[in-house]
């Protein structure tokens, strides 16, 4: 029964699922250490807080707000990016016109 | 010279319990004056797993109130003379644990002449966990080769870097990770995250890889630590982790998958 299934494996080409929990967790990882190492903890609240004071007046999702704080020597860099959605970007636009 | 030693992982039910009972046994078996301090106000365990809690009288809890002596509330071991052990309350009290008062039982207890204090994180990062590793030298990171296990050591880590008495002072505290429950053949078979994996992600130095045995359910049964009994692997495994953990070289392993006959691969 061992043999028969090693042979099955071995054709079979779907990904090991190890190697998927490895791909998520350096995704994960790295994503999380961004946001909280460096000294500063509130960085996820101020997240949270950014998007409710945005989601406000646009349709905007986690996904559209990163803060990362940066270190450089003794210098600290607050970075706050806010990808706003297409169709506001449109909107804007069209009411400029 | 003490050591104080914070056993922690975030997650819970990955062995912190477990490795704190064995690694103190182990290093109290090699002559070190030992004590494992259950950091666990509320859900008491560590006394369980060690086999000695008949003997609680005095917990952590009363020292640090003042209705208890420390060495009143120390339990001595029955079995090696050299382990000692704080339980925790079973009254949740939140507020019980300070970094005041837990400062000063370590600090007594390094008067005490202990070489070790095993500090038995509870699960998670509040306050328990913070005060478990606020004044370690050294941490131990229990892991799972699994997902939800090695991002919360990550976070561990991460706190372990910024949030203890040596941090503050600019004098980081040595971390070493601890693979738990490792089973060679998963990952042989790509079921599970390999030890390089993990090492890799977390980017944290290997204290030692202990493998998937039921020996681990045995011994908390009994109350006896698994290394009391050296023929298992389990035992064999948390004695390199100690001799490691005490500066001796010790080869890795439980990292391969033991060689097997023909027959047991064909028809296992």
């Amino acid at each position: 029964m061992a043999l028969f299934e090693s042979v099955v494996d071995y054709f079979r080409r779907t990904p090991k699922t190890a190697s998927i929990a490895k791909d998520r967790l350096s995704v994960i990882v790295a994503r999380e250490r961004a946001s909280t190492r460096g000294g500063a903890d509130y960085l996820p609240q101020l997240q949270q807080e950014l998007l409710a004071v945005l989601a406000k007046y646009e349709n905007i999702d986690l996904q559209h707000v990163s803060v990362k704080l940066d270190k450089t020597g003794d210098c600290e860099v607050l970075e706050l990016n806010i990808t706003l959605p297409e169709q506001f970007v449109a909107k804007k636009a069209h009411a400029a016109v | 010279m003490s050591k104080v030693v914070v056993v922690t992982s975030g997650k819970g039910g990955v062995g912190k319990t477990t490795t704190t009972a064995n690694i103190a046994t182990g290093l109290a078996l090699k002559g070190y004056k030992t004590v494992a301090i259950d950091f666990d106000v509320g859900l008491r365990n560590l006394d369980l797993v060690l086999g000695c809690e008949r003997r609680v009288v005095y917990d952590f809890v009363n020292v640090l109130k003042g209705e208890a002596k420390l060495h009143t509330a120390l339990i001595r071991d029955t079995r090696i003379e050299t382990l000692h052990v704080l339980a925790a309350s079973q009254t949740r009290d939140k507020d019980a644990l300070d970094a005041e008062g837990v400062g000063k039982v370590i600090k007594e207890l390094k008067e005490m002449g202990f070489d070790y204090i095993i500090c038995d994180s509870p699960a998670g990062i509040e306050k328990g966990a913070q005060m478990a590793m606020y004044f370690a030298d050294e941490a131990i990171v229990v892991c799972n080769p699994e997902v939800s296990s090695v991002r919360d050591a990550d976070r561990v880590i991460g706190l372990l870097a910024a949030k203890t008495n040596r941090a503050e002072n600019n004098n980081p505290i040595r971390t070493h990770l601890l693979l738990t429950r490792y089973s060679p053949m998963q990952v042989k078979k790509g079921e599970m995250l390999s030890v390089d994996d993990v090492l890799e992600l977390l980017g944290v130095p290997l204290l030692g890889v202990i493998p998937e045995s039921k020996i681990v359910l045995l011994s908390s049964n009994k109350g006896t630590p698994a290394v009391l009994d050296e023929t298992t692997d389990v035992a064999q495994a948390y004695l390199d982790v100690v001799h490691r953990f005490a500066g001796e070289e010790r080869e890795h392993r439980f990292i391969q998958e033991e060689k097997r006959g023909i027959f047991q691969r064909l028809f296992g």
